[in-house]
């Protein structure tokens, strides 16, 4: 079986517009969260989210272009454009079945949705614009990515809500480990910060309308972001044959499924992903220092996520650090495990590890090292990223400090 | 009117072509200003908008309908008949 490695990173969030701010504001703990500013977002009963203010497609994108991009397609792009030119791989006709594309989104292009419906219901219009349908498509963002870069062996998207990217990325592992592709341009991007998008999520009375505090006992639910984080997972020896960086090794992987509630999460869902994704990776749990957790700052996520922790590190929960990134960025839904992954690597790459900010308050149902407030330094040589979706699924990846 | 019509044809043309309208002549063809077919239907849908007219079109086969898209010439004459049979039908 291949091993498989991370030689390209690119994101794009409301904590920095490249991999370089992000790091940096993840170390500060800056928060970037903040009032939401959208066509009617007046009428939301939730008014703070992580948006990415000031953001201005024509700095990226021609009027065409953006004609036919979705806001995820875009993040998608701009990330995987970073990914891409920091790797130092060429696509050419030569290689180019040999690189897939897979990325994970819940909404998709809920924007191109939302401005439509509004046209035909709300102001009564009865001809559209004739790019709806390639703009909205789920698939419309790994497809863009595809063409702009040539890459012509597998692409396709996943949509499992909060899962989307984790489940993404296990896929471009698993084709490169079986030897089907050597490089993958994966992770995910998500834009649901519209009135249609948070509207319906207040319908679920789970959202903060203050802030986003994981782990506290004065939390009070989640709050969205928008972006997209895009990784370039290569076949090792590919990596090392072409003198690459590496920033990591996916070392593993593991998937499951609550088959018990769709909105409710399992206990015992969470941590038969996680225990799986340390035996993929031939990891002790003892091996581990450092979780990025789902963390998502609602009362049962948090509650059931450090339940899961503790069934499956035993003693050894107490020894390690576990931090909720999204206390920062907000909830990327499809794209949360993407932006979430770019924390593992800071602490693998730069031994810093991010902070769950907001944090005020213990709680006896998450008494873990939560890594509050202010980041921490620490060597991280073995890490989790969990997430955890509605419907029930479950996805967990390990990455390994490569000696 | 007639010549409103054409100015504003080849603004939408030139628009979406990335050309100066005054690069555009009467005999230019779709394919020689480098509009390929998804641009075809968003021209459509401007013209649509601009003269709040229906274009019987379909990107199936573009070549079949009575709408002409050969050249400049034949669209601006195709929407100045839809826009005159429109006007009539609003008269009776």
């Amino acid at each position: 079986m291949n091993r498989v490695v991370i030689t390209g990173l690119g994101a794009i969030s409301s904590l920095g517009i490249n991999v370089e701010e992000i790091f940096e504001s993840l170390k500060e703990g800056r928060c970037g969260i903040g009032p939401l500013k959208f066509l009617n977002s007046e009428r939301l009963s939730v008014q703070i989210g992580g948006q990415i203010h000031n953001y201005k497609p024509e700095k990226y994108f021609s009027k065409q272009e953006t004609a036919l991009y979705d806001k995820f397609t875009q993040f998608a792009l701009i990330a995987a454009q970073q990914a891409i030119s920091s790797c130092g791989i060429e696509i050419t006709e030569s290689n180019t079945s040999d690189v897939g594309v897979i990325l994970g989104t819940a909404g998709g292009g809920l924007q191109t949705q939302d401005e439509n419906y509004r046209e035909v219901y709300e102001l009564g219009k009865n001809r559209v614009h004739p790019l709806i349908v390639p703009k909205l498509m789920n698939n419309a963002a790994a497809s863009h990515v595809s063409i702009k870069y040539n890459a012509r062996g597998p692409c396709f998207t996943i949509a499992s809500a909060c899962s989307s990217s984790n489940h993404a990325m296990g896929q471009a592992l698993n084709l490169i480990r079986k030897g089907d592709i050597k490089i993958a341009i994966t992770g995910g991007s998500e834009s649901m910060l519209c009135f249609g998008g948070i509207k319906a999520w207040e319908g679920l009375r789970i959202m903060s309308k203050e802030s986003c505090r994981p782990f506290c006992s004065t939390r009070d639910g989640m709050v969205q972001g928008e972006g997209a984080a895009i990784f370039i997972f290569e076949e090792l020896e590919h990596a090392k044959h072409r003198g690459a960086t590496i920033f990591a090794e996916v070392a593993g992987f593991s998937m499951s499924s609550d088959a018990m509630d769709i909105v409710n999460p399992s206990k015992e869902g969470a941590a038969r992903a996680i225990t799986g994704a340390l035996t993929d990776a031939k990891l002790n749990p003892e091996d581990i220092n450092y979780i990025n957790a789902h963390g998502t700052g609602t009362i049962a996520n948090d509650k059931t996520e450090c339940a899961a922790i503790w069934h499956t590190f035993k003693d050894h929960a107490k020894n390690i650090m576990i931090s909720s990134t999204k206390s920062m960025h907000g909830h990327l839904i499809g794209g949360t495990g993407a932006l979430e992954l770019v924390s593992c690597i800071l602490a693998i790459n730069e031994s810093i590890i991010p902070p769950t900010i907001n944090y005020k308050q213990r709680d006896p149902d998450c008494d873990l090292d939560v890594v509050p407030n202010v980041a921490r330094d620490h060597s991280v040589d073995f890490t989790l990223s969990n997430s955890f979706a509605f419907g029930g699924l479950n996805a967990v990846l390990a990455l390994k400090k490569l000696a | 009117m007639a010549r409103n019509v054409k100015k504003t044809i080849i603004k939408i043309l030139a628009e979406q072509a990335l050309l100066s309208p005054k690069d555009i002549s009467e005999n230019s063809s779709l394919d020689s200003m480098g509009i390929d077919s998804l641009g075809l239907v968003e021209i459509v849908f401007s013209i649509e908008e601009a003269f709040n007219i229906t274009i019987p079109f379909n990107s199936n086969d573009p070549q079949n309908t009575s709408f002409d898209i050969s050249s400049v010439e034949s669209i601006v004459k195709a929407v100045e008949q839809i826009i005159d049979k429109s006007a009539k039908r609003n008269k009776v």
